[in-house]
């Protein structure tokens, strides 16, 4: 079985953002970059499967030469081989998805697993456009019923359940009100939510490893795709910001404050 | 006439989900911003008792689809069939709610339409210097957040088709309208007999509190709650609220996946937002902040919970929660 992962280099989740004076853009100064939360636990499901069924995980990304430190992450933990796809302009989802679906035509894997959004865009639709591009089924948003305290969480045991003849695959989705189970016919395309799994840290022997696993070239022409950006970012700004109020001795003047002053109770 | 088509989200329960009420709030203002006739889509197994409900709001055209392969809002049957549609019509913008199946199904159908897309949209307004008469695209820039709300991006698309999701939140519910002007079509839409996917199971979380993102009032809690949620949804209860949680406390296990409030959870507004033993993470943050009253009570008079609080009270919330519960109780 091959799984194809994708991982996008974003802000670590922990940085402060701040936006340039002129809100062009955000201040780098101080920033550090990781892999996609969701992405590493795309990673890491990735990894659990072709461990049960045997098989290669293939990492892929997009942009600059930089992103190599986040493949090179993903190799650590201890995917077989990367692609990167060099290019530095900034792309929409829409043309992220189909630079994508053309590795995907290459690389014929029968699963691609992916975070269910970036953190630094939130758009959440790389997924579903590249599941259309590639004709594919798509399973977005899996989730685990166990918590991530579970017995099988401990041992590792993937959430995503492939069958024994490897033709499909069952997701358990997290949607409004509960939670869809489903079944997708091979290949398909599955986008991961937080409660998935705990994703594994990359080990030292991992990370020596990865170092001479090879990093595989592409840019938008070697795929034939002339890569257009169709969203374009006028102006960031700040949320107004909520001010402190005032901190309350006791229940008593809190009870008095909500029901005299914000008249809510 | 340039056209905007809002897709009218039908729960599994055949219900109008009541976020499509907000979706079609948003539809509405950014119809008479691009002076475009308003349409909605239904689709459900049997979508015709719903339409009939949708019509009713303000729109003015309902395209009722019925077939069994959008039950569950499957992705594989919905995309393509909202794309007919949307081609079959000529509508310029298309746009939903983001919930789970919005987000699921409406990037699907902007690949059949070779359109762009921007998710969770909080606000949209006519570009300086375009008259806003025609469905011009690329007329329209879009505020959203980004980076879990630490950032608003203003943004424009230049795809000749728009898609977007809204954020509920941010815009009121549409309301009846005293004349139902709005007309009803049936639209069939040309699908394969079988789909690549098919649902095994609903696990339905079943409460009968208030759906957290429309209730008035929230009570959340996280780790603080160590476990036990049980005070928590007591003080829900007696303010007639939905019960919300962090993100610690769901990967924990202590509630169900779906109450977390957050950037990657819900995005709730409610009059009162109360939140118990929360440190405030700027991911949870981000869920909440658009609040309109928001309590915390924490015993870490630093936790950053206490900056976006309008009332903090530095507390132990195993001796604060009984003494809030009795006083609210005393006066009913």
């Amino acid at each position: 079985m091959k799984i194809l992962v994708t991982i996008k280099r974003v802000e670590d989740p922990e940085s402060k953002i701040r936006i340039t004076p002129e809100g062009t853009g955000i201040l780098q100064e101080g920033l550090k970059f990781k892999v996609n939360p969701f992405d590493e636990i795309a990673v890491e499901e990735a990894l659990r499967l072709v461990a049960k069924h045997s098989g290669e995980v293939v990492a892929v990304s997009i942009g600059g030469k930089e992103v190599q430190e986040q493949l090179r992450h993903a190799l650590a933990m201890g995917a077989s081989r990367a692609i990167w796809i060099n290019h530095t302009e900034a792309l929409d989802q829409m043309s992220m998805a189909l630079l994508l679906s053309k590795v995907v035509e290459a690389e014929k894997p029968q699963l691609v697993l992916m975070g269910k959004q970036a953190i630094d865009d939130d758009q959440s639709q790389v997924g579903q456009y590249l599941a259309e591009y590639a004709q594919m089924p798509q399973a977005t948003f899996a989730s685990k019923k166990d918590s991530l305290d579970s017995e099988a969480e401990k041992n590792k045991q993937p959430g995503i359940v492939l069958s024994p003849e490897g033709s499909s695959v069952v997701v358990t989705r997290e949607v409004d009100g509960g939670l869809l189970q489903v079944q997708c016919t091979l290949p398909a395309v599955v986008t991961v939510d937080l409660r998935l799994n705990q994703p594994r840290y990359a080990s030292l022997p991992g990370i020596m490893k990865a170092k001479t696993k090879p990093i595989q070239e592409l840019t938008c022409a070697a795929l034939g795709v002339s890569a257009s950006n169709h969203l374009k970012i006028q102006k960031l700004l700040k949320p107004t910001e909520r001010k402190a109020g005032v901190i309350l001795p006791d229940v008593a003047s809190l009870i008095d404050k909500l029901r005299n002053e914000a008249k809510v109770l | 006439m340039a056209v905007v088509l809002i897709f009218a989200e039908v729960q599994s329960d055949g219900q109008l989900k009541k976020a499509a009420l907000h979706a079609l709030t948003a539809g509405k203002a950014l119809a008479s911003t691009l002076g475009a006739a308003l349409h909605a889509a239904v689709l459900a197994p049997d979508a015709r008792a719903v339409a009939e409900e949708v019509k009713t709001y303000g729109v003015a055209k309902v395209h009722a689809m019925s077939a069994a392969g959008f039950a569950h809002n499957l992705a594989e049957a919905c995309a393509p069939a909202l794309a007919q549609l949307a081609q079959n019509i000529g509508a310029n913008f298309i746009g939903g709610a983001a919930t789970a199946a919005g987000r699921d199904i409406l990037p699907r159908m902007a690949a059949r339409l070779q359109a762009a897309m921007v998710s969770d949209v909080m606000a949209f307004e006519a570009e300086a210097g375009s008259t806003g008469s025609t469905g011009s695209t690329g007329s329209i820039v879009w505020t959203r957040p980004m980076w879990a709300g630490s950032v608003l991006a203003k943004v424009c698309l230049d795809t000749p088709i728009q898609v977007f999701s809204v954020r509920a939140t941010e815009f009121a519910p549409a309301e009846k309208q005293n004349a139902a002007t709005g007309v009803i079509e049936v639209f069939e839409a040309q699908l394969p007999q079988a789909f690549p996917s098919k649902v095994l199971s609903f696990i339905e979380l079943k409460t009968i509190r208030p759906e957290l993102t429309e209730a008035k009032v929230v009570v959340s809690s996280g780790r603080g709650a160590k476990g036990d949620f049980s005070q928590i949804e007591a003080l829900a209860d007696c303010l007639g609220g939905a019960v919300g949680a962090s993100r610690a406390a769901c990967d924990a296990g202590w509630v169900p996946n779906d109450l977390q409030v957050g950037q990657t959870g819900k995005v709730v507004a409610p009059q009162l937002y109360i939140a118990v033993g929360i440190s405030g993470a700027i991911q949870h943050l981000a869920g909440m902040k658009g609040s309109k009253i928001i309590v915390a009570i924490n015993k870490d008079a630093q936790a950053p919970i206490f900056q976006v609080a309008d009332y903090g009270l530095v507390a132990d919330m195993h001796k604060a929660l009984p003494e809030l519960l009795q006083a609210i109780e005393a006066l009913k």
